[in-house]
């Protein structure tokens, strides 16, 4: 799979958003194109090269397609978001109509992973070792605002799923309605087919809009 | 809802006809049948947090000797969320949406404990309409919570339906919520004082229409799992155990009703306008799995009673109480009155101060007896919240309830103890 | 709940009678229609036996208090109910944060059958306060991991938290992502 490396001015130092996506590239076993990646090709080269993506991604798009709509969710839930994720999958907003009603109760057998609740300490070593148990190709949505932020409970008792584990999509609510968790798997089999939906800065062409850190400016947050 | 009984009606413990079977091969009989002598070891399984069968995330390290159940040790913590901890950092009324969270099935029965208690610090009254709104939300909210209870439960035993059946009625009850406060869950819809809004027009209408139906589709879900042999045949004469050492546990609620000792807060130390509606306790015999699922069940058909009899009845007044000191002024005040307009400030900048002193507070609760004790020491913030929850107690009783019998037998005990994790790790 | 007559008559009986001596009982009080005793730490498990003879069998609660800044700071409170009269009395006991010590009232001793009830819930205040129960079967953390430092719920024990991650802090934070 081909990154496509941005520049932010000369030499470019990347910016975040750019690390975290070549490191989940990483974890997924991509090939990141180094800065020697070939330029220019011709003749038999350059028809070979067409040739190999044209097909590759056919068939990428194809696996993608595939794989994207038929996610299985682990049976994973902690607190009161699990509530909502059973409504979820209950008559009225059914989660079959997408194909995914598929909930495995062994991680080995799913590729979804909902974390439905807030995760506490004593938790987060189990999750993190479900999550390694699950097989390549896996993804992460963390619902509800205690496991993407802290949620109600910004206290010891809490980690924020970022934490300990990569999460592809978080899903705010407390809990978020069975629509909005529907929204956020949505959103996730977008990302899957390769047609990431634009984030806000670029939906509302926002870049230069970043607040840099100063070194001596106040976190009103920690 | 007469079956007929599957054991034979003889004097001893009812136990079903597969397990006498079992029952009568023993060891040393297969040992002179084989010629091998067998080699007994207990074997610690562990149950781990993440298992399908564990209603939340409960840890069981179970002791087998080969597949009765010798010991269970319940390993909690997995969902402890500080909540008490996080309460004394808040203003009385912001507190109302951490302690919500407590026991996620319950929502407002936890707001209701904690806010009774303060109610009691502060000596206010709660207008009649407001006690009636409460009244009915909080059967709605037990009528909500024995649904997934019985819904995953039922998932547990093998029927996979009713899940499903179960959850299409706790939508409308979600609907009705949605409704009066505009959340589904967590609803924050009690405040100290009253309830934070009355109920919008059609409400009744639509309340109506759902103990209409509601009747008639237990009975469904009862025609449905009572005729089940393989449900009937799980919950029978399955780990009993009597009141006295329910009572000794700590235990409350279906659980010790289902033993025969009709106990139960709303007639006993009625609040909130209980004593207005007329009401039964369903009372089992045995005190073994069936009758805790059978006296759940039942408890559904009196909760639709109440919310009938509440509607009928409700009042008309203030849906808060009128003491400025406590309640927030209606917003038109704000325009024409300075008091109302201090009042507000003060309100939501600080918060009402609470005199000081400790109380506790306890109501009943979908899984017994759930308890609020506030510790004020004159200021806007709680010094102490702790909530007393049942399931936390109840968990006690797993391993005197399942010990000496099959996991299959464990599970379903589990499913008819009704752990809510929330309230157990807080 | 007794009122408050019959809680001064309660106390007066738990001092002369049953050898607890008069320095067993503390203190009474009566607030907002529910009684509450104070009693000498040493004393509790006597005193609630006591109560149990008179009818209070059922103990519905025991949990924690950090009562900082007032000393004694840490405070166990056990909630007593008597189903048969509907009646419910608090017993409260302090002891200082140098000293936390208190006899458990889950096993049974020889003034009577313990208190089953009282396993999780002393282990809960072990937990959260730090307050050790002598005698108690297996005196462990129950909602922290088990090798956790500290006692969460003591008034000078940080609420703690982490950062909320905005995009002004999104590049430091030591997450799996970034």
């Amino acid at each position: 799979m081909e990154v496509r490396r941005e520049a932010l001015g000369a030499g470019g130092t990347r910016s975040p958003r750019i690390e975290e996506h070549d490191s989940k590239e990483l974890l997924r076993g991509a090939e990141l194109l180094g800065p020697t990646a070939p330029a220019t090709l011709e003749g038999e080269e350059l028809e070979r090269y067409v040739h190999e993506r044209v097909l590759t991604t056919t068939l990428e798009k194809a696996v993608a397609w595939g794989r994207s709509n038929s996610f299985f969710p682990l049976a994973f839930g902690l607190a009161c978001c699990a509530m909502e994720q059973f409504q979820t999958a209950g008559p009225r907003m059914d989660i079959a109509r997408f194909g995914y009603e598929a909930f495995r109760a062994s991680p080995r057998q799913a590729d979804l992973i909902i974390l439905a609740g807030r995760v506490s300490i004593k938790m987060a070593p189990v999750i993190r070792r479900l999550y390694d148990q699950m097989l390549e190709p896996k993804w992460a949505i963390s619902m509800g605002a205690c496991c993407s932020s802290m949620g109600v409970f910004n206290n010891y008792a809490l980690v924020p799923a970022d934490k300990f584990m990569p999460i592809d999509v978080h899903v705010p609510g407390c809990p978020p309605r069975p629509e909005g968790l529907m929204h956020g798997i949505l959103k996730l089999r977008k990302l899957v087919q390769d047609d990431p939906d634009a984030g806000w800065r670029e939906r509302y062409d926002a870049r230069g809009t970043e607040e840099i850190r100063r070194a001596d400016r106040v976190d009103p947050g920690a | 809802m007469t079956v007929a009984d599957q054991s034979t009606g003889g004097s001893g413990p009812q136990i079903s006809g597969y397990r006498r079977r079992e029952q009568s091969i023993t060891l040393s009989a297969v040992e002179e049948q084989t010629g091998e002598a067998t080699h007994e070891e207990l074997l610690t399984l562990n149950f781990g947090p993440h298992h399908p069968a564990t209603h939340g995330v409960l840890r069981l390290l179970v002791t087998l000797q080969g597949e009765v159940v010798r010991s269970i040790k319940p390993v909690i913590g997995y969902v402890h969320t500080g909540i008490e901890k996080t309460a004394e950092d808040k203003a009385y009324w912001k507190v109302i949406p951490v302690v919500e969270r407590m026991d996620y099935l319950a929502y407002y029965f936890n707001s209701m404990a904690y806010i009774g208690a303060v109610e009691a610090l502060l000596e206010v009254e709660v207008p009649k309409r407001a006690q009636y709104l409460r009244v009915i939300h909080l059967e709605l909210n037990r009528i909500a919570s024995h649904l997934i209870w019985l819904g995953t439960s039922a998932l547990d035993l093998g029927a996979v339906s009713i899940f499903l059946y179960c959850l299409r009625e706790r939508e409308l009850i979600l609907d009705l919520f949605e409704m009066s406060s505009g959340a589904r869950m967590h609803t924050r819809y009690f405040q100290v004082g009253g309830v934070i809004e009355d109920i919008p027009v059609g409400f009744v209408e639509k309340a109506r229409e759902f103990t209409k139906i509601m009747p008639a589709r237990t009975d469904q879900y009862g025609a449905i799992l009572n005729a089940n042999q393989i449900v009937l045949q799980r919950l029978r004469g399955t780990c009993p155990l009597d009141a006295g050492t329910l009572l000794g546990l700590g235990v409350t609620g279906p659980l010790l009703r289902a033993a025969g000792n009709p106990w139960d807060l709303r007639k006993a130390t009625p609040y909130s306008s209980y004593d207005d509606f007329d009401f039964k306790i369903p009372v089992g015999t045995v005190g073994d799995n069936y009758d805790r699922f059978a006296v759940r069940v039942a408890e559904i058909y009196e909760s639709v009673k109440i919310i009938d009899q509440a509607l009928d009845g409700l009042p008309e007044g203030p849906f808060i109480t009128t003491d400025r000191k406590v309640a927030l002024p209606p917003r038109h005040e704000l325009a024409t009155s300075m008091e109302a307009l201090i009042h507000h400030f003060k309100l939501v900048t600080e918060g009402f101060r609470v005199p000081p002193g400790e109380v506790y507070n306890a109501i009943e609760g979908p899984r017994g007896e759930l308890g609020c004790f506030v510790r004020s020491d004159g200021s806007s913030k709680p010094a102490r919240v702790h909530m007393r929850d049942s399931s936390f107690v109840n968990l006690q009783a797993l391993s005197h309830m399942a010990e000496g019998s099959y996991i299959a037998d464990m599970i379903a005990t589990l499913a008819m103890l009704d752990p809510i994790l929330g309230g157990i790790d807080r | 709940m007794p009122d408050a007559t019959g809680l001064e008559l309660l106390a007066k009986d738990l001092r002369e009678t049953g050898g607890l001596g008069s320095d067993a009982v503390l203190d009474t009080l009566h607030f907002r229609g529910r009684a509450t005793l104070e009693v000498q730490p040493a004393h509790i498990r006597a005193v609630l036996a006591r109560l149990r003879e008179r009818g209070y069998t059922s103990m519905m609660s025991l949990h924690g208090v950090d009562y900082y800044p007032l000393e004694p700071r840490l405070g166990v409170l056990y909630e007593l109910l008597d189903m048969s009269k509907v009646d419910r009395i608090t017993v409260k006991l302090r002891v200082p944060t140098e000293a936390p010590e208190v006899d458990s009232v889950t096993p049974e001793g020889s003034d009577g059958p313990g208190w089953p009830t009282a396993d999780h819930q002393e282990r809960e205040v072990y937990d959260m306060f730090g307050v050790v129960f002598r005698g108690h079967p297996d005196l462990r953390r129950i909602l922290m991991p088990e090798d956790y430092e500290g006692h969460p719920q003591r008034r000078d024990f940080p609420v703690g938290g982490e950062p909320v991650i905005f995009t002004y802090n999104e590049g430091d934070s030591q997450g799996a992502a970034g």
